[in-house]
């Protein structure tokens, strides 16, 4: 292998590929392209799942919420249409019969869903905002930050029914003057006074959660007082463990509550359900599929430009039957020619592959630039392992050799003296 | 040095075959100067290009400083070739875009001898033939003349027992042609074995004996005065 660090060898190369310049380069244009391609794309498509795991990066992504509708089938004695609640209760029961559920935070609220929701005001400064009434577990499941000098519900809030609230940025710029510190004051909430205890941050998730940066949140039992709802629950954010079926825990807690409630088993317009876990799979399986398309199309496209690279180096060949001759007769070994043919090939496409990385990283800086500002495009990072790169090397040097083989015996299968005839 | 008896040789030509060589008997000695002459056809191109072990034979026995050459592989017959044999060419066959000196220094790159020894071994043969001005020049810069002489200290350069000149002065001038064969007889004079195919009888009558060729057999086998 001591050829390969020849200064020779590599004169040798440079003198008989920089013989016609113009054709070597339109040669390695068809590699540099191909592994350009698949840099470009396969960034791409790890932008596109980074961007997705960005977006759920606050909410626990192998989650689901689940609420209820009217019954569409008469069942049990009750009659269709009829308006039923997921209770408080429901919870532990759940929790007990399935054990892939981590975590469970009930909620209910008002100003979503058609209902109405709470006016509330601080002096002169009034509105109407969405209201939940929320457990400790949301900030496990959903996470809520809480601007400094605040706390989140805890479970002395819940056990005491204590009168405090969270509320958001916007509700916090509206209701409260800029200078002021809502912390400790009080707002009135449909007649009775909560004392704000925090403010939480907004994220935009693009339809990740419901959150609202106007939303206001005040400890469950407290809104189960102040509305009179009993033990009905809103709706539940059910979070399951890491490595379960998230689609199977829905089917499972549907048919659950079906059956406390006394809803018909086929009666699907009952409850109603959306699946972040699955919607995050899908999300991860799109940007997968990309990724594996461009792996394809990489490859094909690298595979059809060694095979260009090796039907150059073929006419090469033979047009350089009497050089090749002349080393042959000066004692050159059929292995010398051979050997210096398929480092051609290699080289070729390795320069070819070098330059088409560089160029498709440079793409990807480009995009990466250009994506930076837009928040609405779920496209973050788009970067290209290391492993992918030098993985796309060992093929080119791999398939640079085997393609090398086709001239490199074509030339030596040229008799010397045949070779030397040639003009 | 190569001694050969009974050689014969013949080309197959569609159903028939085409006799070129028709039982070859020659002895050549070390430090001789030989010409071989023949009209075109004659098989005088065949009989070195045996010789060179750039082509095979039917039968007969061919042996070169006592080595037998018979079917060799083409590995074999390359390190031979480059340990037995200085080739001189009569369009020369130097590669265009080596230059003078990376041209002598080919034949011990495939020896692989390291790269400052070749360069040395080169420059020295360089001078020998007087073009040490020359070193860094393309044969597209170089005469007739200067690129017959670096294709002659390329054949010199990995030191062959015996030297091949094919028409050497070919597609030279006379002028040129006698400066050429005062270069191979100075070298034939340092006791080099050197073998020149030629069909001019005053490139012939230079050299210490003449064969010549007709049909196949040799004619005639003379030396010169």
């Amino acid at each position: 292998m001591n050829t390969v660090f020849d200064k020779d060898t590599w004169q040798e190369i440079f003198g008989s590929i920089s013989q016609n310049k113009l054709r070597t380069l339109i040669t390695i244009i068809g590699v540099l392209w191909g592994i350009f391609l698949y840099i470009v794309l396969s960034g791409i498509a790890k932008g596109v799942d980074n961007g997705f795991e960005q977006r759920f990066e606050r909410i626990s992504s192998n989650s689901l919420f689940v609420w209820t509708q009217n019954t569409s089938i008469p069942f049990s004695g009750f009659k269709i249409g009829r308006n039923w609640n997921i209770k408080l209760s429901d919870v532990e029961t759940l929790k007990n019969k399935i054990p892939e559920i981590q975590h469970i935070a009930p909620r209910i609220q008002k100003g979503n869903f058609g209902s109405q929701g709470a006016y509330i005001s601080n002096g002169t400064r009034s509105g109407t905002y969405n209201i939940y009434g929320d457990y400790p577990i949301l900030k496990v499941v959903s996470q809520k930050d809480i601007y400094k000098g605040g706390r989140f519900i805890n479970e002395l809030d819940i056990k005491e029914e204590r009168k405090v609230c969270v509320i958001g940025e916007r509700t916090q710029k509206e209701l409260f003057k800029d200078e002021e510190n809502p912390i400790g004051k009080f707002i009135n909430i449909n007649g009775i006074y909560f004392k704000v205890i925090g403010i939480h941050k907004f994220f935009d998730q693009g339809g990740g959660s419901f959150d609202d940066d106007g939303d206001i949140h005040v400890p469950f039992s407290t809104f189960k007082r102040l509305y009179n709802t009993g033990d009905a629950v809103g709706f539940l954010l059910i979070a399951g463990y890491d490595d379960i079926d998230i689609v199977e825990v829905e089917n499972k807690v549907k048919i659950q509550l079906k059956e406390i409630h006394k809803v018909h088993p086929d009666d699907n317009r009952a409850i109603g359900s959306f699946n972040l876990g699955s919607f995050f799979t899908r999300a991860k399986n799109f940007a997968n599929g990309m990724s594996f398309i461009s792996i394809i199309i990489g490859i094909a496209t690298i595979l059809a430009g060694v095979i260009g690279i090796g039907n150059i180096l073929l006419i090469s060949v033979k047009e350089r039957t009497k050089e090749i001759g002349i080393r042959r007769a000066i004692g050159a070994s059929p292995n010398h020619i051979r050997k210096q043919i398929i480092l051609e090939s290699v080289f070729l496409t390795l320069i070819a592959g070098t330059i088409g990385i560089i160029l498709g990283a440079f793409i990807l800086y480009v995009i990466n630039m250009a994506t930076q500002n837009l928040k609405d495009v779920p496209f973050t990072n788009a970067t290209v392992p290391l492993s992918y790169i030098f993985a796309a090397l060992l093929m080119m040097i791999g398939l640079g050799t085997l393609i090398g083989f086709i001239p490199a015996e074509k030339a030596i299968s040229t008799k010397p003296i045949d070779a030397l005839r040639d003009e | 040095m190569i001694d050969i008896e009974g050689l014969n040789k013949s080309y197959p030509i569609g159903n028939s075959s085409l006799h070129v060589l028709k039982g070859i008997d020659l002895k050549i000695n070390e430090g001789e100067l030989v010409a071989i002459m023949g009209s075109s056809g004659s098989g005088k191109s065949t009989l070195l290009n045996i010789i060179g072990m750039l082509d095979n034979y039917d039968s007969g026995s061919y042996k070169l400083d006592n080595v037998p050459i018979k079917d060799l592989d083409e590995t074999k017959a390359a390190k031979y070739r480059n340990k037995f044999l200085g080739f001189v060419f009569q369009s020369f066959n130097l590669i265009n875009y080596k230059t003078a000196l990376e041209n002598i220094a080919l034949p011990l790159y495939y020896q692989g001898i390291p790269r400052n020894e070749r360069q040395k071994v080169a420059q020295e043969y360089l001078k020998k033939v007087g073009l040490a001005d020359w070193a860094e020049h393309l044969p597209s810069e170089l005469s007739g003349g200067q690129k017959q002489r670096i294709a002659i200290a390329r054949a010199l350069a990995s030191q062959p027992k015996v030297l091949l000149a094919d028409e050497p002065t070919g597609a030279l001038d006379s002028t040129t042609s006698e400066e050429v064969m005062d270069l191979i007889k100075q070298i034939n004079n340092e006791g080099k074995t050197i073998l020149v195919v030629t069909h001019e009888q005053d490139i012939a009558n230079m050299c210490k004996r003449i064969i010549t060729l007709k049909d196949g057999i040799i004619m005639t086998d003379m030396k010169t005065k």
